[in-house]
């Protein structure tokens, strides 16, 4: 179990309006992944599920029950924060048992219980260590561990990756989603990099400034953003937003192609180059159009095109419409 | 980059060092010494330093005129617990003010830190009625209550900036864990911060040891600590220095044991925060 019903939640700091009013669904056994630019009230809202913060209204529904004046540990969910939130004074068994202990269950079954969860994240040598003397990508999976052995409805995780390096992180990215593949228990993930989202994700919530501007499948967004924060946002490097008369010749206010939907070579755009970055697998371009702006291109392979050198562009994809107020037309 | 030094300047600093530790030293040394003289050497001018002559006879007077271990335990009695009992009301105090600060925390603390500032003489009077009414004065309760109150706010104080260092999410991860209030502070917080509330327990001991005014004020015979004790052997007839002298030292020898021991976890705790 594990469906989490939010209805008009509205969270506010004093004056301030954090979230304005929220309503969202997520089904039992969804990978849902929460993306925004900081300050985009994301980590606020994953805390409000959590318990950690009270709401100002609305309800909070964990499995068809009121939840919302719950404290945190009566939620059934279980949190990997950030910055590991270890307990340092504990070895890594102690740490991973802590919810066990506090739920009273007996000594069998804690020691039973750890074992198993320490096999899944290959931490069984690490058991009688210190947090202190644990990598970062080991802290990171006894947080992980601590979250599984409660077996809760739902994991949350706030940012789980982001003290990590980049190698070590794709290496996470997968072990967290081969778990949600096991365990088949929901997980909220929250996260400002939109690569993990597009990855890890069932279904993508994309928040700004409090509101929740579109949710839904990962390639749903990339193909149909309902609107200019999203299109901008989703996809990486971004989609080139073009206003004014090529944008007119489409009848809309703005239109957006995304950059591996250009093709360099032959076309209606003519411009300079400026940055060119060569990746090996790709090469991205940025080129001063005329009329239009800079483009951003997402050339594959290698393309020898260095700064100063002219070009020629054709849009090669769907072209995204958008009417003035930055809806999708 | 550290700064050079040379061996000159070093020389310079070490002896200014070793010249203000003497100086801060040197009335200890000087009751030690004349605890050590007959009370003729003792007063005698210009003062005597090393040709003095040398008994240890105001030992034996003060040890065989007063009942020192009565003292000792009082002290003791009084100093653990009214740093214990001290400490069962701060850390759940400090923990509120730490951890789930309302508008008016900072205030409430200055407030708390400012009664130290007012002088004790002032509350001397209502102080003392109370305890009367109460059946308290010269009573080993009473006074535990009376130092705990008067050290509170520097427990609460010390507490509050050790709590203000633990990073807030592990103990949110101890509530997400199932961690009742009392689990949390516990199993967590308190584990956490036992160096800082190590270092409060022995600067509490010490100044509860070492408190002369109330234990005096408070206590006649049966409760009376070794402050109690000091102050006996300043008799109406008149000083003699070296036995009092005698008596201060057996009063402070225990404590400054302790403190000797414990001078590693003490500066550590003092300077908790100030330098991570």
């Amino acid at each position: 179990m594990g469906k989490i019903q939010l209805t008009a939640v509205r969270k506010s700091f004093g004056e301030v309006d954090v979230i304005p009013g929220i309503d969202l669904t997520i089904e039992n056994g969804e990978f849902v992944v929460f993306v925004g630019p900081s300050g985009c009230g994301k980590s606020t809202l994953l805390r409000l599920i959590a318990g950690l913060e009270d709401t100002t209204s609305g309800v909070i529904d964990i499995d068809g029950k009121d939840a919302t004046n719950l404290p945190p540990a009566r939620r059934g969910l279980a949190m990997v924060f950030q910055s590991y939130a270890l307990y340092p004074h504990m070895t890594v068994r102690k740490n991973i048992a802590f919810p066990l202990k506090m739920a009273g269950m007996d000594q069998a079954e804690q020691d039973k219980r750890v074992e198993r969860a320490a096999k899944v994240l290959n931490l069984t040598s690490y058991l009688d260590r210190r947090p202190g003397q644990l990598s970062g990508g080991q802290r990171q999976r006894v947080a992980i561990g601590r979250a599984i052995v409660r077996e809760p409805s739902a994991f949350l995780f706030d940012e789980p990756l982001s003290n990590l390096d980049a190698a070590l992180r794709v290496g996470m990215r997968q072990e967290i989603s081969e778990l949600h593949q096991s365990l088949k228990t929901t997980m909220i993930y929250v996260t400002h990099d939109q690569v993990e989202a597009m990855t890890m994700a069932d279904k993508i919530v994309v928040l700004n400034a409090g509101r929740i501007e579109q949710v839904g499948a990962p390639l749903e967004l990339y193909n149909f953003p309902c609107n200019l924060f999203v299109a901008g946002f989703i996809g990486s490097p971004k989609m080139n937003l073009i206003e004014g008369a090529e944008a007119a010749k489409h009848k809309a206010h703005t239109i957006g192609i995304r950059p591996e939907h250009i093709t360099v070579g032959d076309g209606p755009w003519e411009g300079v180059v400026g940055l060119s970055e060569h990746l090996g697998s790709d090469s991205f371009l940025k080129v001063s159009v005329e009329g239009i702006g800079t483009l951003t291109v997402r050339a594959p392979g290698e393309v020898h095109a260095r700064h100063g050198d002219r070009v020629r562009l054709a849009p090669a994809g769907k072209i995204h419409r958008f009417d003035a107020t930055g809806l999708a037309i | 980059m550290a700064r050079a030094q040379s061996p000159r300047r070093r020389l310079i600093t070490t002896l200014a060092a070793w010249a203000v530790a003497l100086i801060i030293f040197f009335p200890v040394l000087w009751m030690i010494l004349t605890s050590f003289k007959t009370e003729a050497s003792a007063v005698a001018m210009p003062p005597q330093f090393l040709s003095a002559d040398w008994t240890l006879e105001n030992y034996a007077e003060v040890w065989a005129r007063s009942d020192y271990p009565r003292f000792f335990w009082n002290s003791v009695v009084i100093s653990i617990g009214s740093t214990l009992f001290g400490l069962a009301i701060a850390i759940p105090s400090a923990w509120a003010m730490a951890f789930v600060p309302g508008k008016k925390t900072k205030d409430l603390l200055m407030w708390m830190l400012s009664t130290k500032m007012m002088p004790a003489v002032a509350v001397m009077i209502p102080l003392y009625l109370l305890f009367q009414r109460l059946g308290l004065i010269d009573t080993k309760f009473g006074l535990v209550i009376a130092l705990m109150l008067m050290n509170l706010p520097i427990i609460i104080w010390m507490l509050y900036t050790y709590f203000k260092e633990i990073p807030g999410e592990i103990l949110e991860a101890s509530r997400m864990d199932g961690a009742t209030l009392w689990g949390e502070i516990i199993y967590v917080l308190t584990p956490m911060a036992l160096p800082g509330i190590a270092s409060t327990m022995l600067l509490n001991i010490i100044l509860a040891w070492n408190e002369a005014f109330w234990t005096i004020v408070l206590t006649t015979t049966k409760a009376a600590p070794l402050s109690a004790f000091i102050a006996s052997f300043s008799a109406p007839q008149g000083l003699f220095y070296a036995k009092l002298s005698a008596a201060s030292a057996m009063a402070i020898l225990p404590i400054l044991i302790l403190g000797w021991f414990s001078q590693k976890q003490l500066v550590r705790g003092l300077t908790f925060g100030a330098v991570k």
